[in-house]
């Protein structure tokens, strides 16, 4: 039924604050934000404006190029106000929740046997709920003129501190099971799952049918969909796939059991500066404001500096800083509380000891300690240069790509190595630890970022 | 501490932007994060980061150095109290080594850094730490007489036109400390080869021991005279003339163990080198011509003598220079080993080859690993085809 793939290759960062198993309040927010920057590949138009009354799963906006697909806001209440940025780039879309939880009904088509593909797809652009499906390469808006080779779903997430997915999803296992009916009927290549070895028999998602399960072991960036997909079945130029996270999974199966589009999920709030970490029950564009409680507000004290708390929307190796005042992003499931590292240390580098960082190497004294957990910083530990060492990146990346070659393909712009080093294959999360090891601080994912925008400008 | 801390942010603002002296701002910035690990944190990408960083990484390398080092300087002091025939203790040979020494360690870094500083200050960069490593291994592959002003132009030599011109650390083709001993090689060749330089004074000839030479192992080797080589169990341990850091397998096979241990050099190099450097010496074993030959010399004798051990270990393993795909590193060491013996056993002019091997490897590099990139790409198309 399933074949286990072991990846020895990663790393499980030992963070400290990991969120115990008990949600903490149900949070309902009173204002809440649409960011479009949540939906890579969305050139956003605005349908709504400030003022103009809302429910939940009315369209806020839509994407430039094709209209069909929409972003919908999660709350009903009223547009309270549409930031831009510079050059007026629209940058969020705040809605003032009325707190009535008014729905908008839309009419679904059956799921069964007798589904139809072409009404399945209409419901879900009609619902915003397509733009939840993400399309490789790139991680982009799912094309709905394309049908993708498979739909790959990760079920279980190895990022650092991550909310246990066994355990936030666990009252929406019939959701799920409709949102995998919905969405096989879209392909021909089945519904793909990857578990962890250490609990798949005990995680919910294995009873999961129609699907085809892979079991996975090994650290993190295993929990990465990308990652599995190289595994099972890797993308190579010219062919598609889609992903989806659970919570979107658990969404679409609400749509098409009651009518409604609802994104209410459970988010664990985590990290060294964490009070209690624990899970909370939540909206995505929750304002930090409604779990500023949880953070400590003591300010440690480094090197003689107070270190305020950095808030991040997300793990530590992929999240947004979105500061005191930002809002939960649309796809993340955790929000990390750590110190900012903005202390000068004397002779840092060359101080024998430094006990409470952490290396990869073994260069520090780290390795003594396997299970000692870190209250790591925001510190850079270190200044930028050019790439110096190498076979780093190696020992953290489970995928057979030379991440050293991409990486300079990118940076030299030239298209046809980026392609065939694997391009098509990595989005900015499998390259996160890479990151996170770089002796150089090189910032890789943005260099991949910068690889994927580039692809996406010349091959359209 | 706090005072050191107050100085610095005081006199900061001369070096900053429209500070009197702020065209050396590189140059301040360099002392800065010397003295203290800057606050600068992450601002997009991953929110925490690895302590590990380049000063961290070339502290170890440098920490790896030192008993070869401390060795070179004992042995520096040994090597002239038999040359002439004195009865120094332990401590007065060690001090003699470390006051000869010592001269050419500080020129090298003044110098190095002189230049780096320059350049970073030119370029308007932070200053890399690269020569850190580079300053420690140029003094200890030269012969301990090297005159200071020809080790002066090597080192500008090295690291102008074997680093800078390619845009500074990370950049460079070849290994900057093998480009300074090459160019004293070909430069000054009287000052890096025959049998009077190894040895402290041996070129003044005075009170030298009758009929002592002063030749090194490779030299013997070079010339037939298997009987006047030392012990085998003397060439491992170190105590033979040759440049200074290099004579002690013992010593720096201490250091290949911490550059191992903490992970810092490729262990898939250091072993390749030494096995291409063995097969090498046993595959001229089974076709040497007679006992004589110097094919037939015991392979082993190889990695103890000369600089193939401090190559293997110090200057092959280096990341910048070296292969980068770890496929490539396999093939890159062994034919490190390889070549070094060839040149020994088969060039008449170059006792040691350890140095010209190991620079022809770096050229080599990028070519070893474009196939390996290769054959990754053609993995990938393969799989496409399959598909379909």
């Amino acid at each position: 039924m399933s074949n286990k793939i072991f990846l020895r290759k990663g790393l499980n960062i030992p963070l400290k604050g990991s969120a115990t198993s008990h949600i903490a309040r149900s949070i309902s927010p009173d204002i809440i934000a649409v960011k479009p920057s949540d939906f890579r590949g969305l050139n956003p138009k605005l349908l709504v404006k400030e003022g103009d009354a809302v429910k939940a799963g009315s369209p806020v906006m839509a994407d430039k190029k094709r209209p069909e697909i929409l972003i919908c806001s999660p709350v009903s209440g009223t547009v309270k106000e549409v930031v831009r940025g510079e050059k007026r780039k629209l940058m969020e879309v705040l809605i003032e929740s009325d707190k009535k939880n008014e729905h908008q009904q839309f009419a679904v088509p059956s799921y069964k046997k007798d589904a139809n593909a072409g009404e399945i797809k209409q419901t879900l652009l009609s619902s915003g709920l397509w733009a939840f499906i993400k399309q490789r390469p790139y991680g982009i808006l799912a094309d709905p003129e394309k049908e993708p080779k498979a739909i790959f779903i990760s079920a279980f997430d190895s990022a650092p501190l991550a909310a246990d997915l066994d355990f936030t999803m666990r009252n929406d296992f019939e959701n799920m099971q409709v949102g995998i009916d919905v969405l096989s009927k879209l392909t021909t290549g089945g519904v793909h799952m990857s578990l962890h070895a250490d609990n798949f028999a005990g995680s919910p998602m294995h009873r999961l049918e129609r699907v085809k399960t892979h079991i996975f072991d090994g650290p993190h960036p295993a929990g990465n969909v990308g990652i599995q997909i190289h595994h099972i079945s890797p993308i190579n130029k010219g062919e598609i796939v889609w992903t989806i996270d659970l919570n979107s999974l658990a969404a679409i199966g609400r749509m098409f059991t009651k009518g409604i589009f609802d994104l209410k999920k459970v988010i664990a709030i985590t990290g060294p500066r964490a009070k209690k970490p624990c899970y909370v029950e939540t909206i995505p564009g929750m304002p930090v404001k409604d779990i500023i409680d949880f953070a400590e507000q003591t300010p440690e004290k480094k090197s003689g500096e107070l270190l305020p708390v950095r808030y991040i929307s997300g793990n530590v190796l992929t999240g947004d800083n979105i500061g005191e005042n930002g809002y939960l992003g649309m796809f993340h499931n955790q929000i990390t509380l750590i110190s900012e590292g903005s202390y000068k240390e004397m002779f840092g580098w060359a101080l024998p000891l430094r006990a409470q960082k952490f290396s990869l190497s073994r260069s520090y004294f780290s390795w003594l300690m396997p299970s000692k957990k870190y209250s790591l910083d925001s510190n850079l530990n270190g200044g930028e240069r050019a790439f110096v060492v190498t076979g780093v990146y190696e020992k953290v990346l489970p995928m057979d790509i030379l991440p050293m070659y991409l990486l300079k393909a990118i940076l030299a712009e030239d298209i046809d190595k980026m392609e065939q080093l694997g391009i098509y294959e990595v989005v900015e999360e499998d390259f996160a630890l890479c990151e996170f090891v770089c002796p150089s601080k090189t910032e890789i994912q943005d260099i991949i970022s910068q690889g994927i925008n580039l692809m996406i400008k010349e091959m359209s | 501490m706090k005072a050191l801390r107050k100085l610095v942010d005081n006199i900061k603002p001369t070096f900053s932007k429209g500070g009197k002296l702020a065209f050396l701002h590189s140059t301040f910035d360099a002392f800065e994060t010397f003295l203290f690990v800057p606050d600068h944190v992450t601002k997009k990408g991953v929110h925490v980061r690895d302590s590990i960083d380049l000063k961290r990484t070339m502290t170890i390398v440098i920490i790896a150095l030192l008993p070869a080092m401390l060795f070179g300087m004992y042995n520096t002091g040994y090597q002239f109290n038999l040359s002439t025939g004195g009865d120094m203790a332990f401590w007065e040979m060690f001090w003699y080594g470390l006051f000869k020494v010592l001269p050419l360690i500080v020129v090298s870094y003044a110098v190095g850094l002189g230049v780096e500083f320059a350049a970073a200050q030119i370029r308007g960069h932070e200053v890399n730490e690269g020569f850190l490593v580079s300053g420690m291994l140029i003094p200890l592959i030269m012969p301990v007489d090297v005159p200071l002003w020809i080790l002066a132009l090597s080192v500008i030599f090295a690291v102008v036109i074997g680093k800078e011109v390619f845009g500074g650390t990370g950049m460079n083709i070849w290994n900057p400390a093998l480009i300074s001993r090459a160019f004293v090689f070909f430069a000054y060749p009287s000052q890096i080869s025959g049998d009077k330089i190894w040895i402290a004074d041996l070129t003044k000839g005075e009170g030298v021991v009758d009929g002592f030479s002063g030749a090194t192992p490779l030299a013997n080797a070079a010339a037939g005279q298997f009987d006047s080589m030392p012990s085998f169990m003397d060439m491992f341990l170190g105590f033979i003339p040759g440049s200074i850091g290099e004579t002690s397998t013992l010593a720096i096979l201490i250091g290949a163990a911490i550059l191992l241990f903490t992970g810092i050099a490729s262990w898939k190099i250091m072993i390749s080198t030494f096995a291409g450097g063995l097969l090498t010496g046993l595959l001229l074993n089974a076709v040497a011509p007679g006992p004589d030959s110097y094919l037939a010399m015991p392979a082993i004798n190889h990695i103890v003598m000369g600089g193939f051990a401090f190559g293997a270990v110090f200057m092959a393993t280096d990341p910048v220079t070296g292969s980068q795909t770890e496929k490539g590193k396999w093939i890159y060491g062994f034919l490190i080993g390889m070549m070094a013996i060839i040149i020994r056993v088969f060039n008449p002019g170059y006792p040691e080859g350890m140095m010209l091997a190991i620079l022809l490897l770096n050229t080599f590099a990028p070519f070893i690993d474009h196939f390996v990139v290769q054959s990754n790409i053609k993995r990938r198309l393969r799989r496409a085809a399959v598909k379909n």
